[in-house]
């Protein structure tokens, strides 16, 4: 027994260079039976931020899936299980860290790079997410639409000490420093949470191509307007970016929450196994 | 581990320099530096074209090769100051800012990949603080926004006037940049706002709505005057607002 998802999701993703970029940097991963969306956003020249950011998304999958059939996620009870999941995701990370910054370290054409990361791992009727840097997560409840991610980056710092407002922040020169990012260094700290999921729910990753171009009222109306059909909904905010301007590459990953999906746990699952 | 990694700022390669052009401490305009030569002057030939009678036709012109940009008066009438000095030919540093006339433009460069000048940009940002830019940018409402700064051009007018059904005759104005047409759960359809048009699409149901007859695809339609739309079984035009 592991994480049992089919059907419990929906997932569409979409990337786009946009209209000023000559290259896409951007990356996105997603996977519907097994409850994972990733995406990522590659920095460094030449390249080297494209090769960050498809490091990230793949190795990242690749070794979440091999922990999910390893039966990672099947323990006794709830909590030692969200433990367990909590601690997979940090040390795939880890391990994707080092793996960025060691091939950064070996070729010199990739010094430097780096990608940020949000990734949405869905177990057991919860979500677990992780992110370093400034692409976001965003959920989609009802008519509130909030977004679950608090960015890594300078402007971020400089609206939390109160140097300038969130509506300033929109003019900002320096939305493009991040505070943290994947493969830059030895060792990387992501920022780990765990929200309950409820059917209904959409839940939106994202580059800043994307919320720098569309003001978040305009991310919801989309999604409200387009819940039933995630693939246009998708679409949707990529034009709505590029009619914008489309200045930088734009990527997104919807998830659409379909039923409840509780991991039947302790000596069911074990007797469950039994069946299989 | 932790703490020194937030200290550390690493700015996000975004492939390309830009000039911040700006008047009276007002920010006008964000300028991508996108090609190789970048011309600034009065004409509308230029690149850049700033339309004040102080700059001359052809005034100045930036040169980028990869990651270096170079700057070059044109044997301009009233000259071209980086940092107050008046130059000829100058090699652009991060946060120079060239004058012209009244308008200034602050040039912001791109970090490079390799390590080394990685380092260089952590420990400038960590030693100079908080970045000192946003103040100085001038009232922020009046800067321009992403939106604006793109230049969105907004389609005519255009409304839907249902042609049957309990409300025949109704109009809808397509103020909003999404309108949906249709039952929620049976067909929905959604009318996009977007610069060069209105475009329906089907969003919703095993029935597609028909546009003149026409069965719609999975395609966005472009609307044209006088479309006829059916969904859900009322008729509905769409006609453009003159």
């Amino acid at each position: 027994m592991t994480n049992s998802l089919l059907g419990a999701l929906e997932i569409a993703m979409r990337t786009d260079p946009g209209l000023v970029r000559g290259q896409n940097e951007d990356s996105v991963y997603a996977d519907c039976d097994h409850g994972l969306a990733i995406l990522a956003d590659g920095m460094g020249g030449y390249q080297a931020g494209e090769v960050a950011s498809n490091m990230a998304t793949t190795l990242l999958s690749s070794r979440l899936e091999d922990a999910f059939k390893a039966g990672a996620m099947q323990l006794a009870n709830r909590s030692s299980e969200q433990a367990l999941a909590q601690q997979t995701l940090i040390e795939a990370i880890a391990t994707v860290n080092s793996a960025i910054y060691h091939a950064a370290a070996d070729q010199s054409r990739f010094g430097g790079m780096g990608t940020t990361l949000v990734a949405a791992v869905f177990c057991d009727d919860q979500l677990l997410v992780a992110h370093i840097g400034d692409s976001r997560l965003y959920r989609l409840r009802g008519e509130a639409f909030v977004v679950l991610t608090h960015d890594h980056s300078l402007l971020q710092e400089q609206i939390d000490s109160g140097e300038i407002s969130a509506e300033e922040a929109r003019y900002s020169v320096n939305r493009n420093l991040v505070t943290r990012a994947v493969g830059v260094d030895p060792d990387v700290e992501a920022e780990v949470h765990i929200h309950p999921v409820r059917p209904g729910d959409v839940y939106l990753l994202c580059s800043d191509g994307l919320y720098d171009m569309l003001e978040e009222g305009e991310i919801q109306h989309v999604l409200e307007m387009f819940g039933a059909n995630l693939d246009l909904a998708a679409a949707q905010l990529i034009q709505r970016a590029n009619d914008n301007g489309g200045e930088d590459n734009v990527s997104v990953v919807v998830v659409k929450v379909l039923r409840e999906f509780p991991v039947a746990s302790g000596r069911w699952a074990k007797l469950w196994s039994w069946f299989r | 581990m932790g703490k020194t990694l937030v200290m550390v700022q690493i700015r996000k390669v975004k492939a390309m320099a830009k000039l911040i052009l700006s008047m009276d401490g007002l920010v006008l305009k964000e300028i991508p530096l996108l090609k190789e030569r970048m011309s600034i002057g009065r004409k509308a030939h230029n690149d850049i074209q700033i339309d004040n009678m102080a700059i001359s036709g052809e005034h100045a012109a930036v040169v980028t090769i990869l990651n270096d940009s170079f700057l070059e008066d044109l044997n301009s009438t009233n000259g071209t100051l980086v940092n107050g000095q008046s130059v000829k030919k100058h090699f652009l540093k991060d946060g120079d800012v060239i004058e012209l006339g009244k308008y200034k433009m602050k040039y912001l460069a791109v970090p490079t990949a390799p390590g080394e000048t990685a380092d260089y940009d952590k420990s400038m940002l960590f030693q100079s603080g908080p970045l000192p830019d946003v103040a100085t940018l001038g009232d922020p409402m009046l800067a321009t926004t992403p939106q604006a700064a793109a230049g969105t051009a907004a389609p005519p007018a255009a409304a839907i006037q249902l042609l049957t059904g309990s409300n025949a005759g109704r109009e809808l104005l397509l103020t909003k940049t999404l309108t949906t047409l249709g039952k929620p759960g049976t067909q929905v359809a959604v009318i996009a706002r977007r610069p060069h048009g209105y475009f329906l699409t089907h969003v919703e149901g095993a029935k597609f709505p028909t546009v003149n007859g026409k069965l719609l695809g999975a395609q966005a339609h472009c609307l044209v005057d006088h479309d006829v739309i059916e969904i859900a079984g009322v008729k509905m035009e769409f006609f453009v607002k003159s």
